[in-house]
């Protein structure tokens, strides 16, 4: 999912968020009659979604000439070896490595970082402020293009052009990320926290103790946006990466299109092993995800 | 007496200290307040405000990104006025985002009312609706490339299929922004569901079943109900949309190009090609320039437009 400049949330009142678990569902269903004319519309619908995930299945078991036929056909004898294929005719298990390190980093960096951030602009009255909060919204509202080309000379005068450090360093805070804990520490009562401070606390330690352990919800979010955006993340790499021991999977993946564009089965097995780490951490975890994304966007 | 005195004495006394304990937890706040804001504030500072200050120096300049590049004024602006081209993508950019975004809405809304239902199999659905959300937009445009192939696509099977001839997609200059906009409504679809679904789950219950019990019709409680309900919802997605289809990048880079024929050259994918093909890192950053503010201007559009439509609940 490509999200770029994030905007701030449109006003709906903190409570909005909703448990989108399903476990109550299953006692009314019980008195349920009949099928639901619902499913006419679901079960195509949900075929539709699934189809190009489903096709990439069987496509990368096929043969190469079981593709270039038309009318395209089921192939007749599963293809497993064309993974191992895929798996040693392009570095994949370094992009893996590479995408894991750049995310999990910005990750930490942003939990972190945007925490001690949101939290004293959103407590603390200190000289600038005001100032700092006006300077991250401003820089919330332009689009990455308008910034993309200095941010790479910015980048190249680190020496850091073609380095893990080019793709994790400009992306360790994210002015989104303070922007939405800033709001969520105002939504928290201050008393909890005076009471932690007369009886000795320092401030670090209200924080990390006392008001981190409040804030489990929107620290996800932050947490799985981050995850997302650098998981997925495109153009930023394309202009600084190119050797390709230091690409990420978006676009290791896309030299490997351009490497093997007419050998389907192939093409179509690195794809499927480039997304199934997210795809299988997105259906163990959908849970998070789906609250994660639907607080980022409507809450405040 | 002189119990008075000795009052004023105390508050003088008592105000005087309470100054000076306020000066020191505000000399406190100060410290703590920038020592846990300036980590943050110095990456913000190098990577967020250093560029837009430097990009309108940029713009103003004519820089091939390897020498230092000189100043030419308002040259790049008086070009980028002329530029056929680059009126081009402006169009196809508009015409892009005036089909994906309500398309993207509609397709959404439906999904997340028969979604918001207690229906056997809905984790099932649900899972299949939201799943491509994580797929990164590469793999997106690879996954459409083949899907289309006007010759071994499984899509134009359907439609032989269907006594509709093979189409080109991708490869038709006459249809490949229209497949674009397919491909990248499947892309958002689970995103736009899962921001309605939550939505519609934060309804009170109490207003469909009044509006029930006084007699309402189902399609009645929605569209007058529900749907109001859901405006903020949809100014928000409106604008989310647009932003990021004004920014249409990734998927043109895998499947088009910005081909055949220009038939796809949207604005981002045009000042990638300016800068990183053709060296005019100035002139590209002149047309993000131009972006920036033509998002800005449609969203304090929308914004104005949506305040007549859209009521928040308070």
């Amino acid at each position: 999912m490509r999200v770029v400049q994030p905007r701030p949330p449109a006003a709906l009142p903190p409570t909005g968020l909703t448990d989108l678990d399903l476990q109550s569902e299953v006692a009314v269903a019980a008195r349920h009659r009949g099928p639901s004319p619902w499913h006419l519309f679901l079960v195509p619908m949900s075929l539709l979604m699934a189809f190009p995930f489903i096709w990439m299945v069987v496509t990368s078991v096929s043969t190469r000439a079981e593709t270039r036929r038309f009318p395209p056909q089921l192939p007749h004898a599963i293809q497993w070896h064309t993974f191992v294929e895929a798996w040693t005719s392009a570095p994949f298990a370094q992009w893996l490595l590479n995408t894991t390190v750049v995310a999990v980093a910005s990750v930490v960096g942003n939990v972190v970082l945007c925490s001690l951030a949101g939290y004293a602009l959103a407590r603390l009255r200190f000289i600038g402020s005001n100032v700092a909060f006006l300077l991250i919204l401003a820089t919330l509202m332009v689009p990455f293009q308008v910034v993309m080309i200095p941010t790479l000379l910015i980048v190249r005068g680190f020496g850091l052009v073609d380095t893990l450090g080019a793709l994790i360093v400009p992306n360790l805070v994210t002015p989104f990320g303070i922007f939405l804990l800033r709001q969520f520490f105002k939504t928290l009562p201050v008393e909890i926290e005076e009471a932690a401070r007369i009886d000795g606390a320092s401030r670090l330690g209200t924080l990390v103790k006392i008001v981190l352990p409040q804030m489990k919800a929107p620290l996800a979010t932050v947490a799985i946006m981050t995850l997302l955006w650098r998981w997925n993340d495109f153009l930023w790499p394309l202009i600084v990466i190119t050797s390709p021991d230091k690409m990420t999977l978006p676009l290791g993946l896309a030299t490997f299109q351009g490497a093997h564009s007419i050998n389907l089965p192939l093409l179509m097995a690195g794809t499927l092993m480039s997304q199934l780490p997210m795809l299988v951490v997105f259906v163990v975890a959908q849970r998070w995800f789906v609250q994660s994304l639907a607080s980022s966007g409507i809450k405040g | 007496m002189g119990a008075p005195g000795a009052g004023l004495d105390v508050v003088g006394e008592s105000s005087a200290r309470r100054a000076s304990r306020r000066e020191r937890l505000l000399a406190s706040e100060n410290l703590a307040g920038w020592a846990f804001t300036s980590p943050a504030m110095l990456l913000v500072a190098v990577f967020g405000l250093a560029p837009i200050i430097w990009s309108v120096v940029l713009s103003f300049q004519r820089n091939n990104l390897l020498s230092g590049g000189t100043w030419i004024g308002f040259k790049n602006y008086e070009r980028l006025m002329q530029d056929p081209l680059f009126a081009h993508s402006v169009r196809l950019t508009v015409l892009y985002t005036a089909l994906f975004v309500p398309i993207s809405i509609a397709l959404a809304l439906l999904c997340a009312i028969a979604l918001n239902r207690k229906l056997r199999f809905i984790r099932l659905y649900r899972t299949a609706i939201f799943l491509p959300v994580v797929a990164s937009t590469v793999a997106e445009a690879i996954l459409f490339n083949w899907l289309l192939d006007p010759y071994f696509g499984i899509v134009n099977y359907a439609l032989v299929k269907l006594g509709i001839p093979a189409q080109g997609f991708f490869q038709s200059p006459s249809q490949a922004l229209y497949a674009i906009v397919a491909m990248t409504v499947w892309g958002w679809l689970g995103f736009c569901v899962i921001i309605y679904l939550a939505a519609l789950q934060g309804i009170p219950k109490e207003l469909v079943e009044a509006a029930a019990i006084d007699g309402a019709t189902r399609w009645r409680i929605f569209r007058r109900v529900e749907l109001p309900l859901l405006g903020p919802t949809t100014l928000f997605l409106v604008i989310y949309l647009s932003i990021n289809s004004l920014q249409l990048f990734d998927e043109i880079y895998v499947t088009t190009r910005g081909g055949p024929l220009n038939a796809t050259l949207v604005v981002v994918y045009y000042l990638y090609q300016q800068a990183f093909q053709f060296f005019e890192a100035g002139y590209a950053t002149a047309i993000a320039y131009v972006l920036f503010l033509g998002i800005l201007i449609l969203t304090i559009a929308q914004l104005l437009i949506g305040r007549r439509f859209v009521h928040y609940r308070s």
